[in-house]
C-alpha cells in the first residue's frame, strides 16, 4: 500500500450520524471480484434516484465539492457490515482522509489496511469543521507524524492513533510480510497446542 | 493442585482466558499476534483475499482450518438459475479458488450447504475457546459457544488465510448482565433488540461484550446464538457467552466434535474457560429480563426499537439536535407518522430467515403461530430456512407444509431477504416484517423499509398483515 504522511485537501461535510456501510456502498456492488473501480457506487442510493439520474438535493452531487478528499462525518462513521468495499469505494471516489467523533471498529481497521487515515476528534471540533466546510472551499490538512489536523486560518487539533497502524501508515507497510517474519513462533505456537488437545 | 490449598489466582473473564491462550507474540507498543483457530469463508468478502495471495505467490497457510460456504448471493428458489452475471461470476470464483487452494467448500449442491454462521455450530466447526473469524460481522454468532469470534475485512481475511494469525489489540471486556426471567413468548430476538434500544448502537464499540445472568443461562443454544448474532448492531465486534450443560449437549455427536474420551476432556477443557467468579469487566451493564416485551424496530437502525404496545417517537423525543434530525429523517425514509402505535403499520412482506433466526426452533415456533390460518391476502411471506439441514429437518416435522398451507413460500437455504443481494428484493416503499438483523436504508432493496421482529412476531404479522402482540395471540381462541 501506499504510504500515508501529509495530506492537504478539499473537505466535504456529511453530517449525519451513524451512517453504516450499506449506505456506504449498497449491496447490488458487492458482487465484483475486484479491488478496483467502486468509486462509482459510493453513497449510491443517496446520490442517484431509482432513474440512476444523481440526486440534486444531495450534497456530495454539488459541484462545489467536486475533488474533495476528506471527508467529515459523523459519530460512529462505518457501522455495521465488514465490508471493505465501503474503504475501496471512498478511495477510488478520492478520499483520503475520513474525519469524525468516533468509527465502527471494523472498518476503522479496513481504513488504515487500505492507506486511508481515520482521524477521530471530539465532537465540539468536528462541528466546527462541518460549520467550516458547508460554505464550500474550505481545505484542511492532515500531518500524520505529529497526529495533527490544521487549516490556515488558525484551527490546529491534535489526534491520537494507536503506534502500530501509524507506523503502517506512515511506512505503508505490508502486513502479512511483516508477520511472516514470525513464521517460526506461528510453527511454535501450533506444535504447542497440538501437544495440549491430543493428550 | 491438591486439594484443600487455597487458590489464589486472579480470577479471570473467559475473554481474558481465550486471548492469553492464542498470543503467539507479544511486543511492546504493538499489537498481540493473536492466533486464529478457524477462519470461515464466504464468496462476498473473500474473491480480493485470493487474489492478494496469487499476486504474491503466497499459499493458504492451514486449509484444514479454513471453511468455505456460497450464502449471500444463492439463488432460494431454481437453484441452479443465476439471473445475474456478476453474482455467477462470484460464486464461480469461490469455487474456483478453494480448489486452488485445497480449501473445503460447501457448495450449491452441497447437502452442507448453508448461512455461514448457521452451518459453523451446525457442523460442529464453532466450539467453545476457539478464536474464529470470518469477513462477516455477523461472526460474533459462534460467541454463543464461549468462542472468541469476530467479523474482519478483506484484507485480513488474506492476512489469515496466509498467516493463521492477526495482529489484534486487547478489546477492553463488559459484562451485560441479563437479570432475572424474561416473560413466556418474551424471545432471545426481543431480549437483544431491547438491550440495544436500551444502550445504543455504539455501546459496545471497541469492547468484547460478554452476556452473563439467569436469562442467559436459561437460553438454549440457538437462542444464544440469536442474542450473540447482534451484538456487532451495538457495535460490540464480538459478543460471547460462557459455555456450559447447554453448551455441550449441543455439540455432543456433531460432525467435528470429538468423541468418546476425547469428547470428555474438550468438556473438562471447555468448562474451565467459564468466566470466574468475581472477575473484573471494564464496563458492566444490567437489565431485567421481565421487563422485556415483544420488540419491533420502527426506524433505520436497530436501536430504533419499541414495545409492540409502543408508539412510534416524535423528533422533539430526541435528545441531542442530531438526535432529532436522526428521528426525522428515519420517520420520513420508513414513511410513519410520530406518535403513531406501532400495531398500526401494515406490512406487504414477511421475511423468516437469516443467520439471526433461521435455525429449527425458530422455524417452530413460527409455524406455531400459522398453523391452521392464512397468511393476510395483502402479504407476500416467505421461510428461507438458513442451512440444508435446517431445511430437511424442518420438512421431516412437516413444518414446510404448515407453512405452505397458510400461504408462505418455502425456500432454499440463503441469506436472501436479509440483504437481497440475490433476486429476494423488497420493492421500494413497500414494508417487510423481517427476522433478520439490520433495518439499514435500502437494506433489504433500495427504498424498502424493513421492521426487525422475532419469529414468531413476524408470523403473526402476516397473518394479521400489520404488527400484533403474538402473546395475546398465542392465548386467543382458535
Ligand atoms: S443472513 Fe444476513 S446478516 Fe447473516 S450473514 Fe447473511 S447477509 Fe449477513
Amino acid at each position: 500500500m501506499e504510504p500515508v504522511k501529509h495530506h492537504t485537501g478539499l473537505v466535504y461535510p456529511l453530517n449525519r450520524s451513524n451512517i453504516d456501510t450499506d449506505q456506504i456502498i449498497p449491496k447490488q456492488f458487492l458482487k465484483r471480484i475486484e479491488r478496483q473501480g467502486f468509486g462509482q457506487f459510493l453513497f449510491y442510493n443517496w446520490r442517484y434516484d431509482n432513474e440512476g439520474n444523481p440526486k440534486e438535493d444531495f450534497s456530495l452531487n454539488d459541484p462545489a465539492y467536486e475533488g474533495a478528499s476528506i471527508l467529515i462525518a459523523g459519530e460512529n462513521f462505518g457501522c455495521g457490515s465488514s465490508r471493505e468495499h465501503a474503504p475501496w469505494a471512498l478511495q477510488d471516489f478520492g478520499f483520503k482522509v475520513i474525519i469524525a467523533p468516533s468509527f465502527a471498529d471494523i472498518f476503522y481497521n479496513n481504513c488504515v489496511k487500505n492507506g486511508i487515515l481515520p482521524v477521530q476528534l471530539p465532537e465540539e471540533q468536528t462541528s466546527e469543521l462541518v460549520k467550516k466546510a458547508e460554505s464550500g472551499n474550505y481545505n484542511l490538512s492532515v500531518d500524520l507524524k505529529n497526529q495533527v489536523v490544521y487549516d490556515d486560518t488558525g484551527f490546529e487539533a491534535s489526534f491520537e492513533i494507536i503506534n502500530y497502524l501509524k507506523e503502517m501508515l506512515l511506512n505503508g507497510w505490508d502486513e502479512i510480510a511483516v508477520t511472516l517474519t514470525h513464521q517460526d513462533k506461528i510453527d511454535a505456537f501450533e506444535q504447542a497446542q497440538e501437544k495440549t488437545t491430543s493428550k | 493442585m491438591p486439594k484443600g490449598v487455597t487458590h489464589m489466582a486472579t480470577p479471570k473473564t473467559i475473554i481474558d482466558k481465550i486471548w492469553e491462550q492464542h498470543v503467539v507474540h507479544q511486543e511492546e507498543n504493538k499489537p498481540d499476534l493473536l492466533y486464529i483457530d478457524l477462519q470461515l469463508v464466504h464468496e462476498v468478502t473473500s474473491p480480493q483475499a485470493f487474489e492478494g495471495l496469487r499476486m504474491k505467490g503466497r499459499s493458504v497457510r492451514r486449509p484444514d482450518r479454513t471453511f468455505a460456504t456460497m450464502d449471500h448471493n444463492v439463488p432460494t428458489v431454481a437453484r441452479h438459475i443465476i439471473n445475474d452475471p456478476v453474482s455467477k461470476k462470484q460464486m464461480e470464483t469461490l469455487q474456483k479458488n478453494c480448489e486452488e487452494f485445497n480449501v473445503p467448500l460447501a457448495d450449491i449442491d452441497h447437502p452442507d450447504q448453508g448461512i455461514v454462521h448457521v452451518i459453523g455450530p451446525e457442523l460442529g466447526l464453532t466450539q467453545p475457546g476457539k478464536t474464529i473469524v470470518c469477513g462477516d460481522s455477523h461472526t460474533s454468532t459462534h460467541g454463543a459457544f464461549g468462542a472468541l469470534a469476530f467479523g474482519i475485512g478483506t484484507s485480513e481475511v488474506e492476512h489469515v488465510l496466509a498467516t493463521q494469525t492477526l495482529w489484534q489489540a486487547r478489546p477492553k471486556s463488559m459484562n451485560v448482565k441479563v437479570n432475572g426471567r424474561l416473560n413466556p413468548a418474551v424471545t432471545a430476538k426481543d431480549l437483544i433488540l431491547a438491550i440495544i434500544a436500551k444502550f445504543g448502537v455504539k455501546f459496545g464499540t471497541g469492547y468484547v461484550v460478554e452476556y452473563t445472568g439467569e436469562a442467559i443461562r436459561n437460553l438454549t443454544m440457538e437462542e444464544r446464538m440469536t442474542v450473540c448474532n447482534m451484538s456487532i448492531e451495538a457495535g460490540a465486534r464480538a459478543g460471547l457467552i460462557s459455555p456450559d450443560a447447554t453448551t455441550f449437549d449441543y455439540l455432543k455427536g456433531r460432525r467435528h466434535v470429538p468423541e468418546g474420551e476425547a469428547f470428555k476432556n474438550a468438556v473438562d477443557y471447555w468448562s474451565s474457560l467459564a468466566s470466574d467468579e468475581g472477575a473484573a469487566y471494564d464496563a458492566t451493564v444490567e437489565i431485567d429480563a421481565d421487563e422485556v416485551e415483544p420488540q419491533v424496530t420502527w426506524g433505520t437502525n436497530p436501536s430504533m426499537c419499541i414495545p409492540v404496545s409502543g408508539h412510534v417517537p416524535a423528533p422533539e423525543d430526541g435528545r441531542s439536535a442530531a438526535d432529532k434530525e436522526e428521528i426525522e429523517r428515519a420517520l420520513e425514509y420508513m414513511g410513519l407518522e410520530a406518535h403513531q402505535p406501532i400495531s398500526s403499520v401494515t406490512v406487504d412482506h414477511v421475511f423468516i430467515g437469516s443467520c439471526t433466526n433461521s435455525r429449527l426452533s425458530d422455524l417452530r415456533r413460527a409455524a406455531k403461530v400459522v398453523e391452521g390460518k392464512k397468511v393476510h391476502p395483502s402479504v407476500k411471506a416467505m421461510v428461507v430456512p438458513g442451512s440444508q439441514t435446517v431445511k430437511k429437518a424442518a420438512e421431516a416435522e412437516g413444518l414446510d407444509k404448515t407453512f405452505t398451507d397458510a400461504g408462505f413460500e418455502w425456500r432454499e437455504a440463503g441469506c436472501s431477504m436479509c440483504l437481497a443481494m440475490n433476486d429476494d428484493i423488497v420493492p421500494p416503499g413497500e414494508r417487510c416484517a423481517s427476522t433478520s438483523n439490520r433495518n439499514f436504508e435500502g437494506r433489504q432493496g433500495n427504498g424498502a423499509r424493513t421492521h426487525l421482529v422475532a419469529p414468531e412476531m413476524a408470523a403473526a404479522a402476516a397473518v394479521e398483515g400489520r404488527f400484533v402482540d403474538v402473546r395475546s395471540y398465542l392465548t386467543a381462541p382458535v
